[in-house]
């Protein structure tokens, strides 16, 4: 006597991980880009600017984590453009499971292959803008809070823009006043750890961002996605 | 290729469930409306299990906003969709659990092969546990490309692909946009057969298509909307 088996979120979830990833590796050029940006421009300035190290070393936090947003915001379109195209968006959205749920697995699929590598070369350009080693840790771990927000705030935007077909200006008008608190926190962190300060404060307060983006972006986007396949 | 329907039957399971399930899909005072133009109102129809229907329609009359309605895709602007007496909105994970969708996009991710995208719906929803992904592909026509990039695939494959999912799901209510675009004679008897096999198990049916849907087993009940 055979018997359906039930719909099992956990099992939804970790399926729906592996495709995503399973995807980007089959992508790799496309999964590539936000990293080269990121790297490319950062690199560019010690060229634009000449060696002084002062100068870089001042201008170091800011440079990095305005181009990681960037980055961030260039990879935005890929968590739901290409589900929405072939309509497994729909298939996700009829699932009996939780849509916010697997918008939130989405989201972490996104920043394990577009936030994830920033954080992993960041160092290296840390060094290039001969940023001081005491900043070292705070970049780390100001990006480490940082970039999942900025995913799962752009998942809202993607969410809004996807049905649109030419979404992509206003995607960045509506994601990037809500990156401003992300940057204004982390760089001032990674100043701050340079000259020797507490960053205490900065790393709590994206912390906080963290949990809030957490909870309430995957509903939001989740929210957004049914009013953009309607 | 033999006869889809002799090749086997997967739906002759669940014999039960005709006997358990007061199975009831109705429509109640519908109204539609797409960008300011009123497409239907005041529709009713009721379904009950083993019952198919064809809606028919010109272009533009509205067919593909009432089937997304039917599956909640779409929000009636006027009205509910029942299952099982209650309305849908109210019971989303039950009524979602479910129902099977194929839209005019088939939800077939090109990049992976028809077997992975078979198991990513099968992770998604509720699965019969009487019929394998193999199975289920050999069924659809599709022995020998299980492992190909679907992007290799043809319109009718991909289709075909998709029909697969309708197999694999224990879904009772099946909502079918245009079901035989791109299919060969084949396809058209092989999702003919597959409706049968699914009336026979209590299941219930909405499809929409321009051709004539010859059913020898079950009777067709048909809705037309108007202009």
């Amino acid at each position: 006597m055979p018997t359906p088996t039930l719909p099992n979120l956990a099992l939804a979830c970790t399926a729906l991980l592996r495709r995503d990833l399973t995807l980007a590796m089959r992508h790799r050029g496309e999964m590539a880009n936000p990293l080269l940006f990121f790297v490319l421009v950062v690199s560019l300035f010690p060229l634009g600017l000449g060696p002084d190290s002062q100068t870089l070393q001042t201008i170091a936090p800011g440079v990095i984590w305005v181009a990681a947003l960037l980055a961030a915001l260039l990879s935005l379109e890929g968590i739901f453009r290409s589900d929405f195209e072939d309509g497994s968006l729909e298939q996700l959205l009829l699932s009996p499971h939780p849509a916010a749920l697997l918008v939130l697995t989405k989201v972490i699929a996104h920043w394990l292959v577009s936030g994830l590598p920033l954080i992993l070369v960041a160092p290296l350009l840390g060094v290039l803008l001969n940023l001081p080693t005491a900043a070292m840790g705070a970049l780390l771990a100001s990006l480490a809070l940082g970039t999942p927000v900025l995913s799962l705030i752009g998942a809202i935007g993607v969410a809004l823009t996807v049905g649109l077909r030419r979404g992509g200006v206003l995607l960045s008008l509506l994601v990037l006043p809500l990156y401003v608190p992300v940057l204004i926190f982390a760089a001032s962190a990674v100043a701050d750890a340079g000259i020797g300060l507490a960053i205490t404060a900065q790393l709590y307060f994206l912390g906080a961002l963290l949990a809030l983006a957490l909870t309430l972006a995957p509903l939001a986007a989740a929210a957004a996605l049914r009013i953009s396949v309607s | 290729m033999p006869a889809p329907v002799e090749l086997m039957d997967p739906t002759t399971a669940n014999p039960s469930a005709l006997a358990t399930a007061p199975d009831r899909f109705e429509a109640h005072d519908l109204h539609c409306i797409r960008h300011d133009r009123s497409l239907f109102a005041g529709l009713n129809f009721s379904l009950t299990a083993g019952q198919i229907i064809q809606i028919e329609g010109p272009n533009g009359s509205g067919k593909t906003s009432l089937l997304r309605m039917l599956c909640g895709l779409l929000q009636p602007a006027q009205g509910e969709v029942r299952w099982r007496g209650v309305d849908i909105q109210a019971q989303r994970a039950e009524f979602l659990a479910d129902v099977a969708y194929i839209g005019h996009l088939h939800g077939i991710k090109e990049d992976l092969s028809p077997r992975e995208n078979l198991r990513m719906a099968q992770a998604l929803g509720r699965t019969r546990n009487d019929i394998s992904l193999d199975r289920a592909l050999e069924h659809v026509g599709l022995y020998g490309f299980e492992d190909l990039p679907s992007r290799t695939l043809s319109a009718g494959q991909r289709r075909r692909v998709a029909l697969a999912r309708l197999l694999v799901l224990d879904a009772r209510v099946w909502v079918l946009d245009e079901p035989f675009t791109a299919l060969d004679r084949s396809g058209k008897a092989l999702i003919e057969s597959m409706l049968e096999a699914h009336s026979r198990n209590g299941g219930i049916a909405i499809i929409t298509t321009h051709q004539p849907v010859e059913l020898t087993q079950c009777a067709l009940l048909s809705l037309q909307l108007a202009a």
